[in-house]
């Protein structure tokens, strides 16, 4: 399937291009309306985030584009340069060299190839029984017990966060769904879409009427009423695009319902780890937005669980 | 030519966000010394400069590495333009006199255009932590005085190629340049060791 063949595809990429030139245009007005004062660092904040949001959207509609092999090839190279970002923070040393090594540069490449060849069985394995065995092999061979089971889980979990969560997005292309063949694409559009649209409202909402935290040892800028007003209007996108998917409109919202609640949980998680680590973000790739994986902490939690209930409910 | 494309592939492997606490493009020589950890330090301090600059900073270098084989000899002669210096390995009074030659030579290979790229430690440290400097870099800036002397500290680059290891790990480094350093006239040499490697030291926490 490609993008032109697709209206249903054509419209939430239409869709998408029209949220961001009216994102352009409000964070033009906003800029011109708030020059100075404390208010101008927030604003030159958002529209530096609305251009990497240009890119970024860019980019995953190339990848979807170009079917199969580019969403692999998107996503594989998001989960190396999170990873990336990851295991920099991780109280990694020596003894944790090579068995690093293998994760860059043999496992990752493994796992999106698993998703090229379509071989379920071995993708939805090969990183929670296979790498955890073979981690913890490796790095007991180096020799070094300091802090080794601290090391050796945080190398683990940098590759189930990193790797195995993400890699579910593209994964979404090997379902096959009666009556949906060859339309996956939309449902990595529609989880992708669903769960940053619901960080962006939350954002919003929680700038505009946030007061109460909702764990404020952990981050002072999720309140509830972001959380409520992010969720409510992801929730009700997510039902209103339900044409793209195989879900009926009550069964799109309550799935965005749950994507929008992992999507908020990945965000918290991986901000407790960035206070655990007393970093502010991980990375500095994306303008405004900090490393990609403060980009994607909330997909990497909810596209695992996006993809196993379509995968239980809707292909037998 | 390949300079360009090297510089940049380094930068990719080093993730390197550098920081610039004195002028990036000033055209003074310069003398920039960096804590070493890895055999990548030399490359993250030169694929970091401004490429103008670029072309006139020369790493100096171990001859016993940098002259084995095709590769690196080409690297070394005309890739970094490297000052490639004999390294003492027993003491006595023939290693000081061979090390004083050395350090004339990095002075007259400055000539009146090029800077360089030294790290004072003499060797690679095994956990991260910076060494005590060796004389060279207080003898060095004996023989020029006109040089801007540049800090600069280099973070995680022994995580991503540790000493003894020949494949990266991809992490995340920094590379900071700090305010430039003079030399007193009448410096007491370990007085300007101990407040050199102090404001190397430094940079770590900007």
């Amino acid at each position: 399937m490609t993008l032109f063949q697709d209206t249903a595809l054509l419209s939430l990429v239409a869709g998408v291009l029209a949220l961001l030139v009216f994102a352009s245009i409000a964070g033009w007005i906003l800029s011109r309306r708030i020059a100075t004062g404390p208010g101008r660092a927030t604003v030159d904040n958002i529209n530096a985030r609305i251009r990497a949001w240009w890119v970024m959207a860019i980019l995953f509609v190339i990848g979807v584009a170009t079917g199969t092999i580019g969403s692999i090839v998107l996503f594989g190279l998001i989960s190396f340069l999170a990873l990336r970002e990851f295991v920099t923070l991780a109280p990694t040393r020596h003894g944790d060299h090579r068995a690093l090594f293998w994760c860059f540069f043999v496992v990752t490449p493994l796992q999106y190839y698993l998703i090229w060849i379509e071989w379920y069985g071995l993708f939805s394995i090969l990183i929670p029984v296979w790498v955890s065995i073979f981690l913890a092999i490796r790095t007991a061979l180096a020799g070094d017990t300091e802090s080794f089971l601290e090391r050796s889980a945080t190398n683990q979990w940098a590759m189930m966060i990193c790797v195995y969560f993400v890699s579910y997005t593209p994964a979404l292309l090997m379902l096959r769904i009666p009556g949906y063949e060859h339309q996956n694409a939309k449902l990595m559009f529609f989880l992708v879409l669903v769960v940053q649209l619901s960080d962006v409202l939350q954002y919003i909402w929680g700038k505009s009427i946030g007061r109460h935290p909702v764990a404020p040892s952990i981050s002072p800028n999720k309140t509830w009423e972001g959380l409520a007003g992010g969720v409510a209007c992801a929730t009700a996108i997510g039902a209103g695009i339900w044409w793209a998917t195989p879900f009926s409109p009550i069964q799109a919202a309550v799935i965005a319902f749950v994507l929008t609640i992992m999507g908020f949980a990945g965000g918290l998680i991986m901000s407790a780890i960035k206070r655990d680590r007393g970093v502010k973000d991980y990375g500095a790739l994306i303008q405004g937005h900090g490393g990609v994986l403060d980009r994607i902490d909330s997909l990497c939690f909810a596209a695992p669980v996006f993809f196993h209930l379509t995968r239980f409910f809707y292909a037998p | 030519m390949i300079a360009t494309p090297l510089a940049a592939v380094c930068r990719l492997i080093s993730g390197a966000a550098v920081q610039w606490h004195c002028d990036p493009h000033s055209d003074a020589q310069r003398i920039y010394f960096g804590n070493h950890s890895s055999h990548l330090d030399f490359v993250a301090i030169w694929s970091a400069l401004p490429p103008r600059l670029r072309q006139f900073t020369r790493p100096v270098a171990g001859r016993d590495y940098w002259e084995k084989g095709a590769l690196r000899r080409h690297l070394a002669g005309h890739v970094f333009r490297a000052v490639l210096i004999d390294r003492a390995h027993a003491g006595g009074e023939e290693a000081a006199a061979a090390a004083r030659a050395s350090v004339q030579r990095m002075a007259d290979e400055m000539a009146d255009r090029n800077s360089l790229i030294v790290f004072p430690e003499g060797t690679r440290s095994l956990n991260g932590e910076v060494g005590t400097f060796k004389s060279g870099l207080y003898h060095l800036a004996r023989l020029r005085p006109d040089a801007e002397l540049i800090p600069v500290h280099l973070e995680n680059l022994n995580r991503i190629l540790p000493k003894g290891e020949l494949l990266p790990v991809p992490m995340l480094s920094r590379v900071v340049f700090g305010p430039p350093l003079h030399i007193d006239a009448a410096g007491d040499k370990q007085e300007f060791l101990a407040r050199a490697r102090a404001a190397l030291i430094q940079l770590k926490a900007l």
